[in-house]
């Protein structure tokens, strides 16, 4: 699981050139030539396509109403920032960014704490019990949320969770798959640090806060980022337990955004700018952790 | 100091296992109860036995949500299987340049669907774009109905469950490739094969087990397959909510207005039997693998 994440995309070097380049002939180069022209090209083309439709839906954010928005020069001559502020003033969307950011934020967060204590546990300490604590957290990989959704409802509606924040956040708290990111993270720590630490007369919480836990900081930053675009992204279940549209995250703001108030394609661009800029740009600054909880995860998926 | 082991395990856990109890064991047992009874959201909920699978067998709308559910895996993961190990070979070698496509390649996975849905709704309405490009080519004449005919809105949203998908697995992908043998291709090349043939022969085996593994993570995600339906039809499901899939319906069942949680259990158990199926035709082939 590891070995597939220590190999980062970026990290695989170029093949040293074998030296006998010596000998290379002009028709050699030539075929070199053509063949990274090809390669570029290539690359454009699933650039164009892949990148492309964000590119797009940025210019008719910022296309005022004089403008075409289906000429094929997505970008606007005159950029304007009225279809941002219809956005402002159709639905409350800073209250939905603020809920989405409680909601993304808090379930990183608990994610890290609750994943890297019952982590910590499960790859060290033997217990009476423990294969039983490890058959539930499997089951929880394993029972797709879609399948319990209508339940899980049920029970949050008895906790008195429905249409709170609390609601969206806590069934995602902790989930199967941080809990094995954080266990993997800690087997893999050498045992004898932590048990110079014991013999320094070091208790199992200090063992764990200062040892243990300042050693697998990359897995932290992985469970918590995967956690907070999960929660920013999500969209089925805040729409399950949000009834009331002022308490809606910014996904389901959005949709209901274009779903109930306005056809007007520029300000739905605007909406979804508003929802998506803040996660391209974390992936951007991060995106070394992205591709290494990628790793992690992608066994469980 | 063993005296101790005792309970702080259990302390250290209580956190998590309180969450997967409440939330993901308990509500699973619930489900399985639920589904051999009539409960509804308002309460009630006598043992009916097995009237709702019953039901269900003879409900059109549940079969119409299987036949697209499964339709959506047998289109979706042959090309999520093939396509992004496509898009890893492009970006595998370290050219200049290289780690910004794939970082771009990688952006529609962190985008939300509702976004990404948003978006292909507009280039595939009737004046999008893409029927722009269609009429300009002069592929078609009229603009194709992508998003009020059944067929062509479902083919539409696994077009968009592909592009999200697609630097996901690439992902995936490179890290596979990274384990094929960089001698092999050399020695290949030596011998005159091209980059087709090294690709088939040496490529391919290289990553097998992966493709599996791929196409075990396309089916399941498939089977799951919600807000892209939900999003592109506008909360309808199509003309006559044909292009339902089966979280759609469990959701309009069980939460919707009728509330018939219990029918709704007895479907969300038909839907965990398909992810279930999948997970064991897997690890199948995987011993079959193993076993050659």
């Amino acid at each position: 699981m590891s070995a597939v994440a220590t190999r980062t995309p970026s990290s695989r070097t170029t093949p040293s050139r074998p030296d006998r380049p010596r000998r290379r002939s002009r028709a050699s180069i030539r075929r070199k030539a053509v063949n990274y022209s090809v390669r570029y090209l290539l690359l454009a083309f699933v650039f164009v396509l892949l990148a492309g439709p964000f590119i797009w839906q940025f210019g008719t954010s910022l296309k005022g109403p004089a403008e075409s928005i289906f000429t094929a020069n997505p970008f606007p001559v005159a950029p304007t920032a009225d279809n941002y502020v219809a956005v402002a003033e159709t639905i409350p969307v800073f209250r939905y960014i603020g809920n989405s950011l409680i909601v993304a934020t808090s379930s990183a967060v608990l994610n890290c704490i609750f994943a890297s204590l019952a982590g910590y546990v499960l790859a060290r300490i033997r217990f009476r019990g423990r294969t039983l604590v490890d058959i539930l957290f499997l089951a929880t990989i394993i029972i797709p949320f879609e399948v319990i959704m209508v339940s899980v409802f049920l029970t949050s509606r008895s906790l008195g969770l429905v249409d709170s924040l609390m609601g969206v956040i806590l069934p995602a708290a902790a989930t199967g798959l941080s809990i094995l990111i954080m266990r993997t993270a800690f087997s893999s720590l050498p045992k004898e640090i932590e048990e110079a630490a014991m013999i320094d007369g070091a208790s199992d919480w200090q063992r764990f806060l200062r040892v243990a836990l300042p050693s697998v900081k990359g897995s932290l930053m992985v469970v918590a980022i995967f956690a907070f675009v999960f929660a920013w992204d999500d969209f089925l279940w805040p729409l399950v337990i949000l009834k009331d549209p002022s308490n809606y995250t910014l996904t389901v703001g959005i949709q209901y955004l274009s779903g109930t108030f306005t056809s007007n394609q520029r300000v739905v661009a605007a909406g979804t700018m508003i929802a998506v800029l803040p996660l391209l740009l974390l992936f951007f600054a991060l995106q070394r952790w992205f591709f290494r909880g990628v790793g992690e995860g992608g066994i469980k998926g | 100091m063993k005296a101790q082991y005792r309970w702080l395990p259990w302390v250290f856990l209580a956190p998590a296992l309180a969450i997967a109890l409440i939330f993901h064991i308990g509500p699973f047992l619930n489900t399985l109860v639920l589904s051999f009874t009539d409960a509804t959201t308002l309460g009630g909920g006598t043992f009916t036995g097995v009237e709702n699978y019953a039901a269900l067998l003879s409900d059109p709308q549940f079969w119409t949500s299987v036949r697209n559910t499964l339709l959506y895996a047998v289109v979706v993961v042959p090309l999520l299987m093939l396509l992004p190990l496509l898009l890893a070979v492009l970006v595998e070698k370290n050219l200049p340049g290289i780690g910004f496509f794939r970082s771009v390649f990688y952006s529609p996975v962190v985008a939300s669907m509702v976004v990404v849905g948003l978006i292909w709704t507009w280039l595939l309405s009737s004046d999008g774009a893409v029927n722009r490009v269609l009429q300009a080519l002069r592929i078609v004449q009229e603009p194709l109905p992508f998003l009020t005919d059944t067929s062509l809105l479902l083919f539409s949203c696994m077009l968009v469950t592909v592009w999200k998908g697609l630097g996901y697995y690439m992902v995936i992908y490179l890290a596979a490739l990274g384990n094929v043998p960089q001698h092999l291709h050399e020695a290949a090349q030596v011998d005159g094969a091209g980059g087709a043939r090294r690709f088939w022969s040496i490529t391919l085996p290289g990553v097998r087990s992966t493709m599996f593994l791929v196409g075990l993570l396309g089916a399941i995600a498939s089977m799951k397959v919600f807000a892209e339906i939900f999003v592109i039809s506008s909360g309808t499901a199509g003309p006559g909510g044909q292009a339902r899939t089966l979280v759609y319906t469990i959701r309009e069942v069980g939460l919707g207005l009728s509330g018939e949680i219990g029918y709704a259990s007895a479907m969300s158990l038909a839907l965990f039997v398909l992810t279930i199926g999948f997970s064991i035709l897997y690890l199948r082939s995987q011993r079959m693998e193993q076993t050659r």
